[in-house]
């Protein structure tokens, strides 16, 4: 249940905080919801991870369908050197995961006592 | 709280944000630049993105509405006419502001501030060149003008009030990709940009090239190699026609057989030029020549092919007038197009208006220069260059007065465009630094009425000089050589001159009314495509050596032949790829192929060539063993005479060869001066062929035979990153076709205009209206531009609101 909540929260708070910050603002999510919300660190951390692949790969992926790809084609060739958009879409995915997954980890061991 | 394992994931996050941030171990701020709200994807444009909006601009006078159409084309109509030139500088900051800035940066020696040092020599080269100082003067001259200021003012406001709306995720993408940001829009850099255009037309010259080639060959050798005549000339003024009597009598100086023709020294500087080829092709059929009985005006400018592209089309509706047609962005008016009366085009002048000075300093720290035997004081110009990531550049620009002009000391021992310049000074006198105001040539034509109005227009054009077609429903056609031109005595400034001594100067420029140009003339067409504009035998003034003659000589050979000519006529005529100059090349070509002496390989190209229609075609063959073939001819035949040449030297023009040939088929330079035997012509074709097939064979293997895989014309993006680009294209033609598209210059827009009552227009450009890569519009007319394909042009009525081919409105309010 911890798990939902805390996925929850955390993808409506980083998306939240992204419509006003900078795109670290994930971090800054992640982070108070692992700490409000005490998990073991290993499930913080999956639960930050998972948060944001879901968030960042199903934005860049309904954003990226509704444009038919035409820029996912031409930016996967500029920075990952294939004509993939799905590549970049899970490169997009990844970035935003383990950005949270460690800040959600912090933020769990800032709560957690021995 | 567990302190270790928290400070080290704390840290682990940190450092992943630092360094998704930055482009410290990335070779970009990958976070940032992915983050599906912040970078790159919120320029994904949705396929069925809505452009509709309601904003609201203090700066604005009254209502202004636009619908954009299915191409993305907007229709304004403003209630006030300043208020429309503020909608269209927000309309061209909204879908090309990062190619507008970029512009301008490229223009005013700016281009470090993006690019790093790598930027460097270019920037000093165009400040050096007096680009900034140019656009200053004309600035000057717009704030003198009340209602070019007033249009100006609207148009700065238009993009400012653009610029202040971005945030972070709307900036353009290519902001992003680079990292940085736009700055405010001026009146000084729409000046810079018309100033951008003067560089990329009226800033070629060989007189570096030229003279080098002086200094080397013998009087009566470069003669031969770079005659005054060409042959086959039809200039864009018919010969025969009579000119005004001749008011300005420019005068040789006394010594310019020594000090100038004869002078052998060299002068080894070179940078880097424009385009030889920026030209265009015009014309314009009275109503006895069409079908529908009206006039038609064609006009397709040849430019480097750029995504985004140069123009933006735009149709600007007010009280005062109503026209359509392409736009700069960067500036206020419709440049190419029509109205309800009459339509309007350009081609290059393409006459030779920057010629250089040597300046002789009494010592090097370039405080006092020598002119008529006396000192004079110098001027600096003190120029800090940014840098990115890099202190600045200062660099010290000394002006001196040559006559009444001040003129930038363009080369020195500090700069000298990448080539030794032996220590020597270069003054530059360059057309485009006199005062004057384009943009009154565009608010004129926009709202010009007839031929009395056209006429009125487009005598402010200075600089760049254009050949200026005209064409009215009352079946009026006219076409004006148009610009401000030096009157020049016959050779001056073909070469680098003495700046020290007032004989040299420009003295004078050419009277208006002394400026050729046609208006109904009999023929019933007037026609222009960069040749020379008159015939030198009756035309008083000396125009220059470098002109082009072929596609002119088509045209009006075509234009000649047709009657009965509709709109789809014109578009053939415009993608037709007929090669005249091969084609009066081939003749003797053939007949001087020893066959005998051919294998079995060379014998099979032979036969392609022989057979090769001189189009060059989608396709075709022929023009592809023609093209390797000529250029190993020009070898053989020049190699010989140039192989202990300056490194920077003039070349003999392809039109120059012909002709020669044709006029001498022992043309002195056919014979190879290190044999002991005299080679003839027939030697040298052979030879040449020889030469050629092995790079045929080559090409043939790699599948690139085929002329357009062989010429692989592309639309590049402005920062040539290759995933923004359209590469190999389907597309014929060459620089002696009308077509004259070439790998990555040619027709940047095509335009056929039948003045019927009811205007027929049709128009396409290698690019799409959005300048966002993200975009369906980016480059949605390349391929019909590719195909030879046009569009039919919308002169949008308001009560047409409800047309199905709106896709949005959107209402600007005060």
């Amino acid at each position: 249940m911890k798990f939902f909540i805390s996925l929850i929260l955390t993808i409506l708070l980083s998306f939240a905080a992204c419509l006003f910050l900078p795109w670290w603002s994930i971090a800054i999510a992640s982070f108070i919801v692992a700490a409000l919300i005490p998990q073991k660190p290993l499930k913080a951390f999956f639960t930050g991870f998972v948060a944001l692949l879901l968030l960042w790969g199903g934005l860049s992926f309904w954003i990226s369908n509704n444009n038919d790809h035409i820029l996912a084609h031409k930016i996967s060739q500029l920075v990952l050197k294939m004509d993939n958009p799905f590549l970049l879409i899970f490169a997009t995915a990844l970035i935003g995961a383990l950005v949270a997954g460690f800040a959600a980890l912090a933020g769990s061991y800032l709560r957690k006592t021995k | 709280m567990r302190i270790v394992p928290f400070i080290v994931s704390a840290a682990v996050t940190s450092g992943l944000v630092v360094v998704l941030n930055t482009s410290l171990l990335t070779p970009a701020p990958l976070g940032k630049l992915l983050s599906p709200q912040h970078g790159v994807w919120q320029n994904a444009e949705a396929a069925s993105q809505d452009f509709s909006a309601n904003l609201t601009f203090p700066q604005l006078n009254g209502k202004v509405e636009v619908y954009l159409d299915d191409r993305l084309v907007p229709h304004i109509f403003a209630e006030q006419e300043n208020d429309a030139y503020f909608v269209q500088g927000y309309l061209h900051a909204k879908f090309r502001l990062w190619q507008m800035e970029l512009q301008t940066f490229a223009a005013g020696g700016r281009a470090s501030e993006i690019l790093g040092e790598k930027g460097l020599e270019h920037d000093r080269e165009f400040r050096r060149l007096g680009m900034v100082y140019a656009a200053e003067i004309a600035l000057k001259e717009v704030e003198k003008d009340p209602v070019i200021k007033a249009e100006c003012d609207a148009y700065t406001a238009g993009v400012n009030a653009y610029i202040e709306k971005l945030t972070e995720s709307s900036l353009p993408l290519e902001y992003k990709l680079i990292g940085y940001k736009p700055e405010k829009w001026t009146n000084l850099k729409t000046s810079l940009f018309l100033k951008y255009m003067s560089y990329d037309l009226a800033a070629h010259d060989d007189d570096f090239e030229l003279t080098n080639a002086k200094s080397y060959f013998n009087a009566e050798d470069f003669a031969k190699l770079f005659p005054f005549i060409q042959d086959s000339l039809d200039p864009i003024i018919p010969k025969g026609t009579v000119f005004e009597k001749q008011k300005i009598f420019p005068a040789a100086p006394a010594n310019v057989d020594s000090g100038y023709f004869n002078n052998h020294d060299l002068a080894v500087t070179q940078s880097s030029k424009p385009d030889r080829d920026n030209g265009s092709n015009n014309w314009a059929v009275s109503g006895s020549k069409t079908k529908s009985g009206a006039p038609i005006l064609c006009n397709d400018p040849h430019l480097g092919l750029n995504l985004p592209s140069l123009w933006y089309e735009v149709q600007i509706s007010t009280p005062a007038f109503n026209a359509y047609g392409v736009s700069f962005p960067g500036a206020p008016g419709v440049v190419i197009g029509y109205n309800d009366s009459c339509a309007f085009g350009f081609t290059n002048g393409g006459r030779d208006v920057r010629d250089y000075f040597e300046i002789k300093f009494k010592n090097d720290t370039r405080k006092e220069y020598l002119f008529n035997g006396e000192y004079h004081a110098t001027k600096f110009r003190i120029d800090t260059i940014k840098i990115k990531n890099k202190p600045g550049f200062i660099d010290s620009v000394a002006y001196v007065q040559l006559g009444n002009d001040w003129c930038p000391v363009m080369y020195d021992k500090s700069f000298s465009g990448g080539k030794n310049t032996n220590n020597k000074y270069y003054a530059v006198r360059w057309k485009a630094h006199d005062a004057s105001n384009e943009l009154r040539i565009f608010n004129m034509l926009n709202r010009a009425k007839n031929y009395a109005d056209y006429s009125a227009a487009v005598t402010n054009l200075h600089t760049p000089g254009q050949n200026v077609v005209f064409a009215a429903k009352n079946g009026d056609i006219a076409l004006r050589t148009q610009g401000e031109w030096p009157a020049k005595w016959k050779g001056q400034g073909d070469f680098v001159m003495p700046g020290y001594d007032t004989a040299y100067l420009w003295q004078g420029m050419i009277p208006q009314d002394e400026v050729p140009y046609q208006y109904n003339p009999e023929r019933a067409f007037v026609s222009s495509a960069n040749q020379k504009p008159v015939d030198d035998n009756t035309y008083p003034y000396y125009l220059g050596r470098d002109y082009p003659p072929y596609r002119g000589i088509i045209i009006n050979k075509r234009l000649n032949a047709m009657s009965n000519i509709t709109p789809q006529d014109m578009m053939t005529l415009q993608t037709d790829n007929f090669d005249i100059g091969a084609a009066t090349a081939m003749p003797f070509i053939i007949a001087n192929m020893k066959e005998g002496e051919l294998n079995a390989t060379e014998k099979k190209y032979f036969d392609i060539l022989k057979t090769w229609n001189c189009s060059n075609d989608v396709g075709s063959k022929g023009v592809s063993v023609f093209d390797v073939f000529w250029n190993k001819f020009d070898s053989v035949v020049y190699n010989d005479e140039y192989a202990k040449a300056p490194k920077v030297v003039m070349r003999p023009f392809f039109s120059t060869l012909v002709e020669q040939i044709l006029k001498d088929s022992a043309y002195k330079f056919l014979d190879n001066n290190t044999t002991p035997q005299v080679e003839t012509l027939a030697d040298n074709v052979t030879a040449a062929f020889k030469n050629a097939v092995p790079q045929l064979e080559k090409l043939e293997a790699a599948g690139k035979l085929d002329w357009e895989k062989n010429k692989a014309t592309r639309v590049n993006h402005l920062a040539k990153l290759a995933p923004f680009s359209r590469l190999n294209l389907p597309i014929g033609g060459g620089y002696r076709s009308i077509n004259a598209t070439k790998v990555d210059h040619g027709p940047s827009w095509r335009m056929v205009i039948s003045l019927t009552a009811q205007t027929e227009a049709y128009g396409v450009y290698p690019g799409g209206q959005s300048g966002n890569p993200g975009s369906k519009y980016y480059d949605s007319f390349v391929d019909q531009w590719a195909a030879g394909k046009y569009y039919l042009l919308w002169m949008m009525t308001k009560e047409q609101a409800g047309d199905k081919r709106v896709i949005a409105k959107m209402s600007f309010n005060k």
